[in-house]
Order: structure tokens, then C-alpha cells, then sequence
């Protein structure tokens, strides 16, 4: 039986039924994972022992009919969210043998649910990046077609679930980087609202856009997950107060009579025709399930990649500061001194693009500019917000691109950050409004695959999550998966 | 130079940091308390662990409202955190979290007492942050240690006016602001631990020049004395600078008070632009009405009004109630030995006098005082009820210092109830003027100061325990015979 084209939620049933064990499927991974993974790169770390550690215990749970929600469900965990005793590397030389004391509430939440680590999934260097090539693990490939890059900054995340070396993957978003490598890799891909879920022990880029989500091959599994992974947490002061939602229930209503708003200043952008083509058949197929296409205006919209750039590196340039060789981490060999030490702790342990981040946050923060660029882009990202909610008003989800085209091969725009920087046009505006936010396969251009993506109200996931399950009920693209 | 000081003014500001008593961190669970083992009281958020994250200690915003309300401030809300950004191996996450804009406490004042008379001194704000860890420069030979017990302990930082004119002022200031804390028990205050400490921003212009002078600022002075000696010093060297023909730097200075100099830190190690922004981990705090009420309905009674009440209830001086009320462990348990003794006037006198010689004799606070209020007011009982004169009372309270003994248990043990019986004091007299003719004869022919020799010899013969005034009375009438 091939068990990983089994969806989650089926092999949660094969589980519970004892028609396969929970070691059977983990090995069933390992196996592949060892097959493939030597291209793809996809894991830093691959925790095998520890994974079929688990597999047991969840088996003798279910042989003593304790099973836990999840249980026995193997699972990549991003290597941002810290597992204790494991490596969390954040992709970064700095951190390249750093072994967490602790695990972040994401990896808690989801152990405690039973689910299995296959491992330590590659990422841009502490997620900044879209194309995964700034980690300092070695690029990962697109399982579609190795020459092109997966996305980032989940890049490991989306590969390994793309190739089906995991069912399902944790993964973070602060500016795209789950819905981006989503889009990419044909997977659907979801970050929920700022708050949802925990960020204690997510290792911070951006702290007020910075949230948890996941890669799933469908709807339906990454409901399952992300309900696990959701809820106040006491130890995140933004976390919000409230329980974990319950995105099962709603997942199969109909989106009869429910409106659809399709931002003007999105579609008046010229885009690629394969890409206009297949966002109008995904609208076709929305109005043939009885849902009303609405025009909105987003009349900030266009704001939203210049005020990214002025906030994400600020926030980084600060939440970065803590590695500086004293405590933990790199540290440069023979410093001469403390400044030595920081300094070159610092250069050899950063790569370029986090190095480039760090400077134009420290510039925007720096005295004389904070006025003309940090506090005026927090009032344009209050513009943006507003444009949001005035548009929620009149419709339940926002429709658009995820990406503004397929993937892109490794090296085309490595060497040109503002074009890397516009892969998240779409994206960004979510995480500046702290909204949900979701991307779905609906169509492909030469052999690689290509998302649209939806946004919702704020706690909106599970409307998000029933918009894309019935479209998925209705199509294929969410079921096409790379030959690898 | 001290003549020419008279043609100039200073103008003087304080920041003040104030260690909260909070068991655990502002931002982490960790122990606060002092003198443990390095890094023993670090968790992974002290250590800025990749990953952490900061939630509030709620305690801290009860200390802040009650600080607030005793400088007649207002309490700001939201209040909100700010990172203020530096890197030194002391300050893990390489920003402290602190506060900017919308500080906790803002726009209060505070009244001190000077040789001029009372004086209001503004309180610009009051805000929360988190203390740094410790360097230890010379543990390792070649290497800096780093503690961070320190880092993530809640402080307030008070900032004054600059309406602070001379050393003097300014330790006035600081000892009102030292008394407040103790009062509201939101800090031990205690200065050689570093739970208080004093930055001072001091500038000098001649009398009458509208236009301030450069400053500069000495940190991190650790007493009173030394707050004293380093303004003082600071004052005189700009005046004598500019007097000289030089310019003031505005730098920042370090008070060394074995040679009580100031002296300009290394230029590297403050040169910063500190790059504030709102701390995003941190929602803004909304304190509301109701909340704040609450905490103010746990004000304790503060230095100025208990001093009122000492003068009005007690019938003391302005100087004696001043002198007790300024700190909270005198001003109890000058209360308690007033309960017991019934005598305010002597009470204060045995607590200024005696008892603190004995405390700083020791270098103990009154809490630890090895004679306890309730002791003392028994001491003063027996002195008042007549059972011992003032004298004996003197060696029984030395006694009670090192034994720990009560009062009645000394007196009864050793026999030193005051003699009051006339029969007794007339036969000891007698005994005393047949023993010295010689004295009796040069007194009767007009010697009069030799009155006071009788007294002696019959205070002697009584080993100190008769009745001074009885004493007094009957020898007069016996020697008059």
C-alpha cells in the first residue's frame, strides 16, 4: 500500500482502525525521505530515532485504547519552532548547532496531540527569503521541477510535503512565507490571524507579523492540524484569548449566497494570461457553487510592500540583536576584543540577505528617521487595515493571486532583492492587517503548479478553510502531485 | 575657588532607579533575590533563548500607580513598552525593554525640606524597565565574566526637573524619594545593593544667566554622602573650568569616592543612538479606572501625612516627628513603644538617642534591633512609673542589648528598683552626713556646692537606686538642721 498517498485525515482512520501502525507509517516516510531527500534537501535535521520513539508510544496508546487526538500522525516541524534537545537551526550559521532547551508551544501543543517528528525542515535564513536559497543549509528544490526554486521562506516545509517525504508541515508566514512556497509547490497553505497561534519558541523575524501555520496537501488536513496548534497561550502577551477554534465542523457547509470581493487594484495590474486564466476559472467555478463575485477597492493597497520593508527588517534588526556570541550560538574564532567579538561573531555568522534586512531596519530606526520611516509606515499599515474591514463589510473572503506567477528557477533573482521582494505582493497585506490568510492550488503553467489565494475577516480561518475545502470537493489541482 | 561659587547657580536634575521587590522578573518567572550563586537565576528568558518571549509582571503596575500617587502624578494609560537598543554582553537580547512613550507615571512634583524652607521639586515621569546583568571584569585573567542574576529585574526609573539647586537639594530629594519607596514597600531602597541608584545631570551658569549650561552626567553614585560629595565636586570643577577659560563636554562621568573626583567614562561606552520603537511583544496596557481605585485603596499612610499626625497626636516637635516619620521601621516602631510606654517625648529621646547609638554601633536597621519595641516601651514604663530612675535605666538597657533579657527580669534579678521608701533614703542619709563631718561643717559655714557631693555619696550608697528627688529633698532638710 502506498501510504503517503493516503490524505491525513485517511491515515488518522487507517490508525485508528489498525490497518497500519504508526511505525509502519513513520518508516514508510524515513524510507522515503532517504530515497528522495538527498535532491530535494528539503530537512536539516532528520530525527529518526526519536520519530519512531513516538510511533511506538502512540501504537501502544492506541493498543491501549488511550490514542490522543492525533495520534501517530508523523509530521515536519519547520526548523524555526524550537524542539528541545533537537537542533533549531533557523537556517542560519548562527545557530547551526544550537540545541534548544526548551520547545516552543507550537512543538508542545502538537506532541501532546501525539502527532511524530519526522524532522527539521530547511528554510531561508531566519525566514527571510522567498526562493529558500539564503539558507545556510544549501538551497531546496521544487519538487516539480528541481531546477526551480520551492518558495520561501517555507521552502523546506512545502518541498517535503510537495514530494510526500511528510503528510503535513508546520511552517511561518510574515510576509508570504507559507502561502508564497504553497502557491509554488501545489499545496494549500494557511496562516491563520495574528494570535492564533502561540510564537513562544517560533524564533522571531518580525514580531508583530511573524505567525504559525501549515502546508497540507488539502483543506480538510490542514484544519485537523492547525486546530491542534491554535489557543491562548500564557507565555505570548499577543497570543490571543480565546480557545483553539474548531475549523472541522463548518468545513463541508455550503458557500451558497456567501460573497467573494475581488480587489480592483489587484486586477488592474497587468498579469501573465496563464495566471488571469486560471484565477477566472477559479472564479467560475465559485459562482457555479453559488457564490456572488463582488468588486472591492483596497485603496492602500499599494502601500503594503514599501511599509513591509520599513517594519519587518526594523522589528528584525533589534529581535536579532541577541546573537552576538555571547551565550550561545557562533562565535568568531580569536576575538581581539568585545567589539571583535560582535562584530565578527556577527559578519561571518549572517548571511547576505539577513545582513542586508539588519541595515535597513537600523537605518529606518536610527534618530532622524524614525519619523519619516518607521512611524509613517505604522500609519500606513493602520490605512491598510481599514481598507480591509471596510471591504469585510460587504464580502466574506478576498479573492487574488497568491504569487504573481509559478515558481522561478534557482538563481534568476538571487541577485536582485527588489524583484525577489515582489513575489509577496499579494501576501504581504494579510500580515500587515494581521488577517488570515490562505492559498490554494487552481491551476499550472508549464509543468509547475500555481495557487490563488484567499483572505478572510479576522478569526475568519474557518471560512476560509469551508471556501477552499468545497472548491477542492469540486477540483482537481489540489491532487496533482510532482513526479519525483 | 569656593568664594567665586557664589556668582554661579546649578541646576540639577536626578534619575533615580529604583529596584522593585518583586519576587520574580518583570518579564520572566526567575527569582529576584540578591547575593546567588552567577547565572543561577537566569532563565531562558533572561538569557534571550532564540525563541522567548516577555509577558509582564502585573505586580509592577501596582508598585508604579502607588509611586505615581505619592509624587501627585498622573498614571498614563495605555502605557506601552518601548526596546531601547545597544549591544554590551550585560544586555542579552541586545535591547532593554523599557519605556518612551506614554511612561507609567508622568507630570507629578514632590516637596522637600531645605534650610530655605519647603521646596517643590517637579517629577518629570516615571517609568518601568528591566535592569542589565553584570560584567565581572576581574574573575578571569584576560576574560569578562557575565551574571545575569541582574538582567530582567523590575526597575523604575524617577526622572526629576532640573529644578534641583545644590547638593544639598538634590540629597533631600533623594532621601524623600528613598523614604516613599520603603513606605510603599515597593523596594528595599537599599542603595550599597544597588537596589536604588542615582544618576545626576548637573550644569552651572552665572546668577542671573537665562541660558543653561552645558551638563554632564555622573552615574551609578551608590549613598547619599557620595550623591552629596560627587554634585558638589562636579559643581565646583565646571565652575572652575569655565572660570579657567574652558568649555564643558557634555559627557558622562563616573564618581570614584576614594578620591571623590568625577572622571569621563570612555566615550565608546555611551556614544549611542539608543534607535526606541514600540516593543511588539508587549500589547499597550489599558489600566482601568477601577483598577487604579483598587490600588490606591491600598495606600499606606505616606512620611508627610504620618508626620503631621505625630505633631497633632503626640504633642511633638516638627524636628522630633520628622526625624521619626522619614522612615517607616523607626515610625512603627516608635508607634509601639508609645502604645506601651504612654510618653511620646520620652520615647523619641530613647529612640534618637540610646537605641540608635546601639544600631549604629552595630550597623543595624532598626528591624533587627536586638531590643525590641515592645522591650523598650517596658524600659520606659519602669522610668515613668517610677520602679527605676533615668540612670539605672541606661545600664539595664545595655543590658537588655546583649542578653535579650526584659526589663522587670533585670531589675528583679538584680535589685535595682528604685529605693522610694523616706524611712530607707533618711537612714542611708544619716549614714552619708556621720561619715563626713569634715564636708557637713564646710557646707553649714556656707560652702553650698558641696550639696552636690552629698548627693553623690548618697547615690552611691544606694548603688544609683534611690529616688533622685526624694534624694534631693530630705537631704536639703537634713543638712539645714
Amino acid at each position: 500500500m502506498e501510504l503517503h498517498k493516503l490524505s491525513l485525515i485517511e491515515q488518522l482512520e487507517g490508525l485508528k482502525k489498525n490497518e497500519f501502525s504508526s511505525v509502519e507509517l513513520t518508516s514508510h516516510y524515513l524510507k522515503r525521505i532517504s530515497e528522495h531527500d538527498e535532491k530535494l534537501n528539503s530537512f536539516i535535521t532528520v530525527t529518526e530515532e526519536q520519530a519512531l520513539a513516538q510511533a511506538k508510544l502512540a501504537d501502544d496508546r492506541y493498543k491501549n485504547k488511550q490514542s490522543l487526538a492525533l495520534d501517530g500522525l508523523p509530521i515536519a516541524h519547520k526548523d524555526i519552532f524550537c524542539t528541545k534537545g533537537i537542533k533549531t537551526t533557523c537556517g542560519s550559521k548562527m545557530l547551526s548547532d544550537f540545541e534548544a532547551p526548551y520547545s516552543s508551544t507550537v512543538y508542545t501543543k502538537l506532541d501532546d496531540m501525539g502527532m511524530v517528528m519526522l524532522g527539521k525542515t530547511n528554510m531561508d535564513e531566519f525566514a527571510m527569503g522567498s526562493s529558500n536559497e539564503t539558507s545556510h543549509f544549501g538551497p531546496v528544490c521544487n519538487p516539480w521541477n528541481h531546477e526551480y526554486v520551492p518558495g520561501g521562506s517555507s521552502g523546506g516545509s512545502a518541498s517535503s510535503v510537495s514530494a510526500e517525504l511528510a503528510p503535513i508541515a508546520t511552517a511561518t508566514d510574515t510576509g508570504g512565507s507559507i502561502r508564497q512556497p504553497a502557491s509554488l509547490c501545489g499545496l494549500t497553505g494557511i496562516k491563520p490571524t495574528y494570535g492564533r497561534v502561540s510564537r513562544y519558541g517560533m524564533i522571531a523575524f518580525a514580531s508583530s507579523l511573524d505567525q504559525g501555520g501549515v502546508v497540507a496537501r488539502s483543506a480538510e488536513d490542514a484544519a485537523i492540524v492547525l486546530e491542534g496548534m491554535s489557543g491562548h497561550d500564557s507565555k505570548d502577551s499577543t497570543c490571543l484569548k480565546l480557545e483553539s477554534p474548531d475549523l472541522t465542523s463548518n468545513l463541508k457547509s455550503s458557500i451558497k449566497g456567501m460573497k467573494i470581493g475581488l480587489p480592483k487594484e489587484f486586477f488592474e495590474k497587468a498579469m501573465p494570461a496563464y495566471v488571469e486564466k486560471s484565477i477566472q476559472e477559479a472564479i467560475e467555478t465559485y459562482k457555479s457553487l453559488g457564490a456572488e463575485i463582488v468588486e472591492v477597492s483596497l485603496k492602500n493597497i499599494n502601500l503594503s510592500l514599501p511599509i513591509y520593508y520599513i517594519i519587518a527588517p526594523a522589528e528584525c534588526s533589534a529581535n536579532l540583536s541577541r546573537y552576538d556570541g555571547v551565550r550561545y550560538g557562533y562565535r568568531c574564532e580569536n576575538p581581539k576584543d568585545l567589539e571583535d567579538l560582535f562584530m565578527r561573531t556577527r559578519e561571518e555568522g549572517f548571511g547576505a540577505e539577513v545582513k542586508r534586512r539588519i541595515l535597513i531596519g537600523t537605518y529606518a530606526l536610527s534618530a532622524g528617521f524614525y519619523d519619516a520611516y518607521y512611524l509613517k509606515a505604522q500609519k500606513c499599515r493602520q490605512l491598510v487595515a481599514n481598507d480591509f474591514s471596510d471591504a469585510f463589510k460587504t464580502v466574506d473572503v478576498i479573492l487574488s493571486p497568491t504569487t504573481p506567477g509559478t515558481a522561478f528557477k534557482a538563481g534568476e533573482k538571487s541577485d536582485d532583492p527588489t524583484e525577489m521582494y515582489l513575489q509577496d505582493i499579494f501576501t504581504i497585506p494579510a500580515n500587515l492587517a494581521g488577517l488570515p490568510g490562505i492559498s490554494i492550488p487552481c491551476g499550472e503553467n508549464a509543468g509547475l503548479p500555481l495557487g490563488m489565494q484567499l483572505v478572510g475577516n479576522s478569526l475568519e480561518e474557518d471560512k476560509l478553510l469551508q471556501f477552499a475545502h468545497s472548491y477542492q470537493m469540486n477540483t482537481e489541482w489540489h491532487k496533482q502531485m510532482p513526479n519525483i | 575657588m569656593n568664594e567665586n561659587l557664589k556668582n554661579w547657580e546649578a541646576v540639577i536634575g536626578l534619575e533615580i532607579h529604583v529596584q522593585l521587590s518583586t519576587k520574580s522578573k518583570l518579564f520572566s518567572g526567575a527569582s529576584t533575590s540578591f547575593g546567588a550563586l552567577p547565572n543561577t537565576q537566569a532563565c531562558n528568558i533572561d538569557l534571550a533563548m532564540p525563541g522567548v518571549l516577555p509577558v509582564l509582571n502585573e505586580e509592577v503596575l501596582n508598585m508604579a500607580i502607588k509611586l505615581g500617587s505619592a509624587l501627585n502624578a498622573n498614571i498614563n494609560s495605555p502605557t506601552s513598552f518601548a526596546r531601547k537598543n545597544y549591544f554590551y554582553p550585560d544586555s542579552p537580547k541586545g535591547y532593554q525593554i523599557s519605556q518612551m512613550d506614554n511612561p507609567i507615571v508622568e507630570n507629578g512634583y514632590l516637596d522637600i525640606e531645605t534650610e530655605k524652607g519647603s521646596k517643590r521639586i517637579g517629577v518629570t515621569r516615571a517609568h518601568l524597565e528591566e535592569d542589565a546583568g553584570k560584567s565581572l571584569h576581574d574573575d578571569f585573567e584576560g576574560q569578562s565574566g557575565i551574571d545575569l542574576n541582574r538582567a530582567g529585574t523590575p526597575l523604575l526609573e524617577i526622572v526629576s526637573e532640573p529644578e534641583i539647586s545644590s547638593a544639598e537639594e538634590a540629597v533631600a530629594y533623594l532621601k524623600s524619594i528613598h523614604s516613599i519607596i520603603r513606605y510603599l514597600n515597593i523596594s528595599d531602597g537599599n542603595m550599597a545593593e544597588g537596589s536604588m541608584r542615582c544618576d545626576a545631570n548637573v550644569s552651572v551658569r552665572r546668577k542671573g544667566d537665562p541660558e543653561l549650561g552645558t551638563r554632564t552626567e555622573t552615574k551609578n553614585v551608590n549613598s547619599f554622602r557620595f550623591v552629596e560629595k560627587a554634585i558638589q565636586y562636579e559643581i565646583e570643577r565646571q565652575v572652575h573650568e569655565i572660570e579657567s577659560g574652558n568649555t564643558i563636554t557634555q559627557e558622562t562621568r563616573l564618581y570614584d569616592s576614594q578620591k571623590n573626583t568625577t572622571r569621563p567614562m570612555r566615550s565608546k561606552e555611551f556614544a549611542n543612538d539608543y534607535r526606541y520603537f514600540p516593543e511588539p511583544d508587549l500589547l499597550p496596557i489599558i489600566l482601568e479606572k477601577e483598577f487604579i481605585q483598587n490600588v490606591l485603596e491600598g495606600m499606606p499612610e505616606m512620611p508627610n501625612e504620618k508626620k503631621e499626625r505625630f505633631v497633632s497626636q503626640f504633642s511633638l516637635s516638627k524636628y522630633d516627628a520628622d526625624l521619626l516619620a522619614a522612615d517607616k521601621d523607626i515610625a512603627n516602631y516608635f508607634e509601639e513603644v508609645v502604645k506601651i510606654s504612654n510618653s511620646p517625648k520620652l520615647s523619641t529621646n530613647w529612640i534618637m538617642g540610646e537605641l540608635s547609638a546601639e544600631l549604629n554601633n552595630e550597623n543595624l536597621n532598626i528591624s533587627d534591633s536586638k531590643v525590641s519595641s515592645e522591650k523598650l516601651g517596658q524600659l520606659i514604663l519602669r522610668i515613668e512609673d517610677g520602679t527605676i530612675s533615668g540612670k539605672i535605666a541606661k545600664d539595664i538597657f545595655e543590658k537588655m542589648w546583649s542578653s535579650g533579657k526584659e526589663v522587670d527580669e533585670i531589675i528583679q534579678g538584680e535589685g535595682l528598683e528604685q529605693v522610694t521608701d523616706d524611712k530607707e533614703i533618711e537612714s542611708m542619709i544619716d549614714e552619708v552626713i556621720a561619715n563626713n563631718p569634715e564636708q557637713l561643717e564646710q557646707y553649714r559655714s556656707g560652702k553650698d556646692r558641696l550639696f552636690g557631693f552629698f548627693v553623690g555619696q548618697v547615690m552611691k550608697a544606694s548603688q544609683g537606686k534611690a529616688n533622685p528627688k526624694q534624694v534631693n529633698d530630705i537631704l536639703k532638710s537634713k543638712l539645714e538642721k
